[in-house]
């Protein structure tokens, strides 16, 4: 497997509201600010983080199927979350924990507001390539679906 | 009143949302582009037919996304082909910045409204 080492994902962001609020919205709340994306053929229905170190992170789709995003390491409200992130360059699951990325967020509550720490580390573990990875990126369709998204923009603009 | 920005990202100094690569991606158009080219490599000209862009705007597009170590060039014959950088690894990583700052950005506005929803009550 390649060991070139990727740099890890790391953002900071301060929000409004205490600790607990944010760990709690963070994951009791999951479904309710994430963005969309998503592995499954259908439409994302929900999005799960279980309340417990072992527990799954996985989607739920409108057909009912589920896929696991990954698993859960580490769960210490108010403080702190470790997460797992199994999705290769393929957005298929791996089981095998030794090609896991890991995801860390930590709460620091200062003066009534929170500053969560967000780490997305060990992405080279997942092992894949560019190509597969951009290839599975593309909108449903592929580059044929993209152009049609774009012939109709550019018509609903002109 | 303070405002709370969303700051990090990787891939050096700028204090912009995200990296560099997730500003590239950022651009509907730029974005597209990449993912034509993770089909086929493809030079300018031929992406300047498929796209409703001038040539020089995807000449620039092009640009930012080799900038970003999106993509790479070569010539072949009179023609430079643009292609997405196989090292590999750098486009995960774009990925991921871009997600993962969109997903906080995303996890920032629901905590302020739950703050401001505290507030009425």
């Amino acid at each position: 497997m390649n060991q070139t080492t990727i740099a890890p994902v790391t953002y900071e962001v301060t929000v409004p509201i205490s600790a607990q609020q944010a760990f709690t919205l963070f994951t009791e709340g999951f479904n309710t600010w994430w963005i969309g994306h998503h592995i499954g053929e259908a439409d994302l229905a929900e999005a799960v983080i279980e309340a417990k170190a072992g527990g799954r992170w996985y989607e739920r789709d409108v057909d009912g199927s589920e896929c696991d995003w990954g698993k859960v390491l580490a769960y210490e409200p108010p403080t702190r979350l470790v997460l797992t992130w199994q999705l290769n360059g393929e957005f298929k699951y791996d089981p095998d924990l030794e090609h896991a990325s890991e995801v860390e967020v930590l709460f620091t509550e200062e003066n009534g507001q929170t500053r969560v720490n967000f780490e997305h580390r060990h992405i080279e573990r997942l092992g894949a390539t560019a190509g597969e990875l951009a290839r599975q990126v593309v909108m449903p369709g592929g580059w044929p679906g993209i152009l049609e998204k774009f012939a109709g923009a550019a018509k609903a603009a002109a | 009143m303070e405002t709370n920005g969303l700051s990090g990202g990787s891939g050096g100094s700028a204090p912009l949302v995200g990296s560099v690569a997730l500003g590239a991606l950022g651009d509907p158009t730029r974005r597209a582009i990449f993912e034509c080219l993770a089909w086929e490599p493809m030079a300018v000209g031929q992406l300047a037919e498929l796209f409703p862009v001038s040539r020089p705007a995807v000449s620039q597009h092009l640009k930012v996304l080799k900038d970003a170590g999106l993509v790479t060039d070569a010539a072949v014959g009179t023609k430079r082909v643009y292609r997405v950088n196989s090292g590999g690894l750098q486009s995960i990583h774009a990925y991921l910045d871009q997600m993962w700052g969109q997903a906080l950005a995303g996890f920032q506005r629901a905590a302020e409204q739950m703050s401001r929803e505290q507030e009425k009550s």
